[in-house]
């Protein structure tokens, strides 16, 4: 159900993954005022733009779960939102070595990208533990959609209160301008954007197959099990336990 | 709808009158919380950004408080099943219930905000009264909505009292953004400054939006 195209994403991921990296090292140019560390910016601002995409794409696939009451969607939503909370993790990570590096602090708090972005992920990281904490199936899909709609809207309004709060140093990179950006660098940056969007699609498709493909294995022993022991408890789990 | 909305507000308002379960202790949980406020920061008053921040902190937490008893008679006691059965829109729980918040919301206030004045507050509130009640209505609001919202969420999980914090105070960042920083110049030592419009309307806004995605979700957190 999930496992069609997966071998050319797995592909694509690795040749745009590999070419990134090596666009980045070999072909960008070195930063004028922060010289080579400022080359995190391509793993860094990447993470971050495809994890909020991610958190977006859970709330969409909210949305479509409790129109249709189709559970694929439901577990679409949460491998979406789980992968994201991950990318989101090695973006904070990555862009706090960036500030060390560039601002000599591990944390600024007048750079308002870095502070929503910190917010939307505290926000998320409710998402397993709401889940979690529901056993009913149904009621969980239902709740965690709920939540991941709530959450969707809840990025860019916390995008909007946060800038106006806070100075601007962060770079726009995504500006009306289009930054101000060579062309070099721009180039690279677009190659590991949507590398690094592959490689989202690529482990969600991975993840989807594996909770499929879980779920089946589970079914085929509850199936084959004795009369005796035909009940299989099932886990406790902030996963979706079948479609 | 109307109708249905009202029945509901008023079960609530009695069934508060009658045990005071709510208001009292979020009262108290707000008084203490001034006096620990006193003791952390170690001041006798507070002025300007400070001053903003220990309020709208402590009518924060106070609130998480009632959130997370907003629907446990429903939830105990078959509430929403009687909802259910009743013919009537399910979204007038909903408008029922953050009305409910909000007026518990605003009886706290009507105690708390004295209370702070008096026991912290340097510079007197009283000229500036009107600019402040519009700051805590438009936040009242927010907040309302938001806490029905995460209440209704929480009252799902067996982790309550766990779930509505974690939820409610990243959910409730941008509204204390805007209402520490509009209300800071109200606190100020050397005399309050006007009322910044932009923060007024970031408090809108976020009013609004919340107001409709709930408005639009709760719905599906009845369905049984």
């Amino acid at each position: 159900m999930f496992a069609r195209g997966l071998k050319p994403l797995s592909i694509a991921s690795v040749v745009l993954i590999v070419g990134a990296f090596a666009l980045v090292f070999f072909y960008a140019p070195n930063d004028a005022d922060q010289g080579f560390v400022q080359k995190i910016f391509y793993l860094h601002v990447p993470l971050a733009i495809v994890a909020l995409f991610g958190f977006v794409a859970g709330g969409v696939y909210g949305i479509r779960y409790l129109r249709t009451d189709d559970r694929s969607h439901d577990l679409r939503s949460y491998v979406a939102i789980h992968i994201s909370l991950i990318l989101a993790v090695a973006a904070l990570v990555t862009g706090s070595i960036w500030a060390r590096a560039a601002w000599g602090q591990w944390w600024v708090w007048d750079e308002p990208t870095l502070v929503s972005f910190l917010i939307v992920f505290l926000l998320y990281a409710c998402y397993q533990p709401l889940r979690f904490s529901i056993e009913d199936p149904e009621r969980q899909a239902r709740t965690a959609a709920v939540f991941a709609i709530v959450a969707g809207a809840f990025v860019p309004l916390n995008f909007m209160a946060v800038r106006l709060a806070e100075s601007l140093v962060h770079p726009r990179v995504l500006s009306a301008t289009g930054g101000s950006m060579p062309g070099e660098m721009r180039l690279t940056f677009l190659v590991a954007l949507t590398g690094m969007a592959v490689l989202f699609v690529t482990l969600w498709k991975y993840e989807l197959t594996s909770k499929e493909a879980s779920m089946q294995l589970r079914a085929l022993k509850r199936a084959l099990a004795d009369e005796d022991d035909a009940w299989v408890p099932t886990r406790r789990s902030a996963a979706p336990q079948q479609i | 709808m109307r109708r249905a909305v009202a029945a509901v507000v008023r079960k609530d308002l009695r069934v508060e009158l009658r045990t005071g379960e709510a208001v009292p202790a979020m009262l108290l949980f707000s008084v203490s919380t001034f006096v620990l406020f006193h003791f952390a920061l170690d001041r006798a008053s507070v002025e300007g950004e400070l001053a903003a921040g220990v309020l709208w902190m402590t009518l924060l937490f106070a609130a998480v408080l009632g959130m997370s008893r907003l629907f446990v008679a429903e939830r105990e006691q078959g509430g929403f099943d009687g909802f259910l059965l009743a013919p009537v829109d399910r979204t007038s729980l909903f408008v029922a219930k953050a009305a409910v918040l909000f007026s518990f919301l605003v009886a706290v206030e009507l105690a708390a905000v004295p209370a702070f004045s008096i026991l912290l507050l340097g510079p007197s509130p009283w000229p500036v009264a009107p600019e402040l009640v519009l700051v805590l209505l438009l936040a009242d609001l927010g907040i309302a909505v938001v806490g029905t919202l995460v209440g209704a969420l929480g009252i799902q999980t067996r982790a309550r009292e766990l779930i509505v914090p974690i939820l409610a105070l990243p959910l409730m960042i941008p509204l204390t953004i805007a209402a520490a920083r509009a209300t800071s110049p109200l606190f100020l030592e050397a005399g309050a400054e006007a009322l910044a419009g932009r923060w007024l309307l970031v408090l809108g806004l976020y009013d609004l939006v919340f107001g409709l995605v709930a408005f639009a979700v709760f719905d599906f957190l009845l369905e049984e």
